[in-house]
């Protein structure tokens, strides 16, 4: 009855509220006319998921047994930091210049510090969290270890360290590794090492 | 012959026709605030996540800088949106039972993306490049605001077209030197203007003309 009574009602719209309610069907209308097909386009940006593959992704990781141009890996002193008899190598697969231990200053801040701290001494935040604590670098036994041990640990891991080969390209881990060299040096040096027009820095509070 | 109408409407009518004006001029500008609002454009509104990641916690609190996760920001045109990996390598050990985190060890496990729902999002017909921005000294903070303190994340600015050309037209006032690119709550050391056209020379930034052409976005 009551459902009735208000359709009885609408027949006697006045004209003003009929011209209101035809705005409001018209506004609607056009609004579901809008189309964002430009601000939308039917192409893949990074991480666009599509309903083509299985997986919902966009990307498709590469079939086993392919490789890239330019991605063959065959300088295998560079990627794995292994010698051909499968030891760690002792020396760097490229010059070590200023510009590359501070090039590993800056990726150590960013990638291994939460755990192992500024100075190496494995204190980080992550670590203050309830993260396995790491072990100081400033021992004898990873003071002797050499460059190429560093950056295999750095590529694949080592105990409860995951492994960084997908955050830190090989440059960089190379980089890294000159710099935990600079780090082990500068918690482990005598006055004599600092060259002699060095020192006053020293006294003003360091370098920099 | 009698007028039709009465003195009195020639007071109307200029009420009427001035109203007119004004009810137009305010109907203008009421849409175009409208359209500019955070309601039509989205800045400032977090959005629900399949995990709620907190920046403020990881940014702001433990201090892990932006590029741990968002790898290629200084790379690639796309910062990154870290892999489930990424998250595992602490929380393999840390919260590791706990039941808000579970979609991530399930993503680990199965090997299935996680599904984030996008924040920052550009029209397709923008070509926006991040490493460019980073590399000429805009810090994430100038886009993306003060990120360690979301503890859901926002987009901070309009994206409106408008928006990106305030900066295009005078990168002096937003640029910083490269090694505080991450930094959260920046402050220049000295004017920012001085310090901002020194830094425009020095990493070569193109003048307005070639900054605000139609072709270095739209391409």
């Amino acid at each position: 009855m009551r459902l009735r009574g208000s359709i009885g009602g609408d027949r006697s719209l006045t004209a003003a509220a009929l011209k209101g309610r035809v705005l409001v069907v018209v506004a609607v209308v056009g609004a579901i006319g809008c189309r964002q097909d430009m601000h939308d386009q039917p192409k893949f940006i990074p991480l666009r998921p599509t309903d083509f593959f299985g997986d919902g992704r966009s990307e498709r990781p590469l079939l086993e047994g392919t490789i890239a141009r330019g991605h063959l890996r065959d300088d295998a002193a560079f990627y794995t930091g292994k010698g051909p008899d499968g030891k760690p190598l002792d020396t760097f697969p490229f010059a070590v210049t200023k510009e590359v231990i501070e090039r590993g200053q800056d990726r150590f801040n960013v990638y291994c510090s939460p755990c192992h701290d500024r100075t190496g001494r494995g204190n980080g935040m992550v670590v203050r969290r309830g993260y396995r604590p790491p072990p100081s670098y400033h021992s004898d036994r990873l003071r002797q270890v050499p460059h190429g041990y560093i950056f295999d640990v750095i590529t694949n891991g080592f105990g409860a360290m995951p492994d960084y080969a997908a955050q830190i390209p090989p440059e960089d881990r190379w980089a890294i590794v000159a710099y935990v060299r600079a780090l082990q040096l500068s918690q482990n040096a005598a006055l004599s090492d600092v060259p002699p027009e060095a020192r006053a820095q020293l006294d003003q509070g360091g370098a920099r | 012959m009698s007028q039709i109408f009465h003195r009195s409407t020639n007071t109307f009518a200029r009420i009427t026709i001035f109203g007119a004006v004004f009810i137009v001029a305010f109907l203008t500008w009421a849409l175009a605030e409208l359209d500019r609002s955070a309601y039509a454009t989205g800045a400032t509104q977090a959005h629900d996540q399949p995990v709620p990641f907190s920046h403020a916690h990881h940014v702001g609190g433990i201090g892990i800088d932006c590029r741990y996760c968002h790898t290629t920001v200084e790379s690639s045109s796309f910062a990154n949106i870290p892999p489930t990996k990424t998250c595992m390598n602490c929380h393999s050990q840390i919260w590791n039972t706990s039941p808000t985190l579970e979609p991530v060890r399930a993503s680990f496990r199965s090997g299935q993306s996680l599904e984030w729902t996008r924040v920052n999002d550009l029209p397709d017909f923008v070509y926006f490049n991040h490493s460019i921005h980073v590399d000429k000294g805009i810090g994430c903070e100038s886009c993306h605001g003060r990120v360690d303190r979301m503890p859901l994340t926002w987009q901070e600015n309009s994206l409106l077209m408008q928006w990106c050309l305030d900066c295009h037209r005078h990168p002096e006032k937003h640029v910083r030197p490269r090694e505080f690119i991450t930094t959260m709550g920046y402050v220049p050391a000295g004017d920012q203007e001085e310090i901002g056209r020194r830094l425009v020379k020095e990493y070569k930034i193109q003048d307005a003309r070639v900054l605000t052409s139609c072709s270095t976005c739209h391409r």
